[in-house]
């Protein structure tokens, strides 16, 4: 089976006149079709720089990238824009929702800049079938202020879906969220990915890389280690023993 | 991205911040509206400078006595008596385009008349004077072509005349003295009012013009002949044929020509000039406030793209290309700058109206300028919109993400 992400000896470096910082140093590496990966590492590690390459944000300054099998090196801006639209899909630590904008037309956004016109009736459609996927169907109305965090960062993996990616990439999808909101949001993911669907995730928790299936260590802008994780958390699982500790505490109390 | 959704962006971000869009639509407003009013009130005193030239008459042509140029010693319209009844005569009877031709003397007289006296101007004039005049009277008759013929003792009075002398009721069969000769009331002109230099065209006597130069100032020579083209196409056609008439009458040649001859539309032309200057200058202050509202639009615009940067980020990762952030913001100044126009037109509008109402200016609202005016302002916004528009669309979506 051909990889999904194909990355071959990808550098970057950051030219900021003086002083030249390579923050990727070397990384080659094949993601499947049902994978599901986390990237950590310490902060200055490179995974950032990693994930920006991967997402087509950035380009490896040398290296080779095949996404799907295209390779990015003779893409535009635009053409890049339009491969994020088409093959990618986004959760940033931050949500990065659009405030004033319903989570319906939040969820809406990427198909509004694709190059293949869709009507607004089916737009709609497949916002709502997204929005139920993560277990949002009756706040599609509501907007980001009315929603917690939790709900906030569901929407924003409904707007990842929405064009049926090829990998859905997370840039610290837990970060700003509680520890139960963050397995809430783990458990998200784990079921996307029972349905074969590829993720990328960077994340600096250990225990949140454990609902991956595989980790990818980072440090100085090289792999250090590259694992399939054994003793994976199941997020249902760990929500029920979470609940039932929870209903004990409170039976003692 | 399709239009309609643009469109839906572009006013949710300027729902967002009413007041902000409201005051930097303010200056399209002002400027617009400035534009609109000042036009209209230009285009006002137009139409009245127009309306006194079209009282002149119809499809007018007045040849006037005095000479450009004569040996030497030179002078303008009625610089010196050289046109004669006989001139006026041969006119009537050769140019074949004309229809109505009426000799002029003018002197100024003190008249009696009820034991009340007024000083006024005496018009020696022929028959068809009214007609070319589009002058009506209000009671009575014109005299005659008999009368003028007969050097009759009749006159026709002026609406000042007709309250100053004639208080008591109707004027007409009564009798007026002109420097002791009495002269019969045969009607009364209707009220023309003031002229452009402010002149009462009201207080005037008419009488025939052979009663004028025989009777009243021993005048031999015309001070102007008023002539009527049958129509206003054959008006130039009968500007030449008099003007190559009086030279053969006269013996001049051109360049020495002892008369003018002037069609009303040149005069209009003089006329209206003043008031187009007049309409342009205000225009174009008012087309700098349009500028300076554009200035405006830029400068909130510059703050809109910054303060949105984030968002600009979340568009171009998702797919955005740098066209549609650029269409997007283009799309809300020009929406900001249209509807700033669109209250700008009503204000001005507003403003034009309100000013012939307070100050009884009288304005006229051209629809010209109402369509230019809409234009412009979307011009504006297309202008002064694009730089920050464009400035969006080259952000790198990784910074933009990155803003805080």
């Amino acid at each position: 089976m051909p990889a999904v992400v194909k990355l071959e000896d990808i550098h970057r470096i950051y030219d900021s006149g003086e002083v030249k910082v390579h923050a990727v140093r070397g990384v080659t590496l094949e993601l499947h079709k049902g994978e599901f990966m986390a990237v950590m590492g310490a902060s200055g590690s490179g995974k950032s720089t990693l994930m920006n390459t991967l997402g087509c944000l950035d380009r490896p300054t040398s290296g080779r990238y095949l996404l799907d099998g295209v390779d990015i090196a003779g893409l535009d801006r635009n053409e890049l824009a339009d491969l994020r639209n088409e093959k990618l899909g986004f959760v940033f630590q931050g949500f990065n929702l659009l405030s004033r904008t319903t989570a319906l037309e939040n969820v809406e956004l990427p198909m509004l800049y694709g190059r293949r016109r869709i009507s607004h009736h089916d737009m709609q459609e497949r916002a709502e079938h997204c929005l139920a996927i993560v277990g949002l169907a009756d706040r599609a109305d509501h907007f980001p202020s009315q929603l917690s965090g939790g709900q906030q960062q569901r929407v924003a993996i409904a707007r990842a879906l929405v064009n049926n990616p090829q990998v859905l990439l997370a840039d610290e999808p837990t970060g700003n969220l509680d520890s139960k909101t963050a397995i809430e949001v783990m458990g998200v993911f784990q079921k996307l990915n029972d349905q074969g669907i590829t993720i990328v995730m960077v994340t600096h928790e250990l225990d949140i890389a454990r609902y991956c299936r595989r980790n990818l260590i980072m440090r100085d802008g090289k792999v250090v280690s590259d694992v399939q994780v054994t003793d994976r958390l199941i997020a249902d699982t760990e929500l029920r023993r979470l609940h039932e500790a929870e209903a004990a505490a409170k039976l003692t109390a | 991205m399709r239009l309609r959704s643009t469109l839906t962006v572009s006013f949710r971000a300027l729902r967002r911040n009413v007041l902000r869009s409201l005051l930097t639509a303010l200056g399209i407003i002002v400027g617009v509206g400035a534009v609109i009013a000042m036009v209209s009130i230009g285009n006002g005193a137009k139409s009245v400078v127009e309306a006194q030239i079209a009282s002149l008459g119809e499809n007018v042509l007045l040849v006037f006595s005095g000479s450009f140029n004569q040996g030497g010693a030179r002078s303008g319209a009625f610089g010196a008596g050289t046109l004669t009844v006989e001139d006026a005569e041969a006119i009537k009877r050769e140019v074949t385009t004309i229809i109505g031709v009426s000799p002029e003397v003018r002197t100024s007289a003190q008249i009696l008349a009820n034991g009340l006296n007024w000083s006024t101007q005496i018009l020696g004039e022929g028959a068809d004077y009214l007609t070319i005049r589009v002058w009506p009277l209000s009671d009575g008759v014109m005299f005659s072509e008999a009368d003028v013929r007969s050097v009759g003792k009749v006159c026709v009075i002026g609406q000042t005349i007709a309250t100053q002398l004639f208080p008591d009721g109707s004027a007409v069969g009564q009798i007026l003295r002109i420097k002791a000769q009495p002269f019969k009331v045969v009607g009364i002109l209707a009220a023309k009012g003031l002229s452009v230099q402010g002149q009462d065209q009201d207080d005037l006597v008419i009488v025939p013009y052979t009663s004028a130069m025989r009777r009243v100032s021993k005048q031999t020579m015309l001070r102007s002949i008023s002539v009527q083209a049958s129509s206003p196409d054959t008006m130039t056609l009968a500007q030449n044929d008099i003007v190559a008439l009086l030279r053969q009458r006269h013996r001049t040649a051109e360049g020495s020509d002892d008369f003018t001859v002037r069609s009303q539309v040149e005069i209009a032309q003089a006329a209206t000039a003043t008031a187009d200057t007049m309409t342009g200058l205000l225009g174009a202050v008012a087309g700098v406030s349009l500028i300076v509202g554009g200035i405006g639009i830029m400068n909130i615009m510059l703050v809109s793209v910054t303060e949105r940067t984030r968002e600009i980020g979340i568009r171009l990762a998702v797919g955005a290309h740098g066209r549609e952030i650029q269409l997007q913001f283009l799309t809300e100044s020009i929406v900001l700058s249209v509807l700033g126009g669109s209250i700008g037109i009503l204000a001005g509008i507003g403003a034009s109206e309100l000013v012939s109402h307070l100050k009884g200016w009288p304005t006229l609202v051209s629809p010209t300028a109402v369509v230019i005016a809409f234009f412009f302002s979307a011009a504006v916004g297309m202008i002064f919109g694009y730089y920050p528009a464009r400035k969006a669309s080259l952000l790198d979506p990784i910074d933009a993400l990155r803003y805080e």
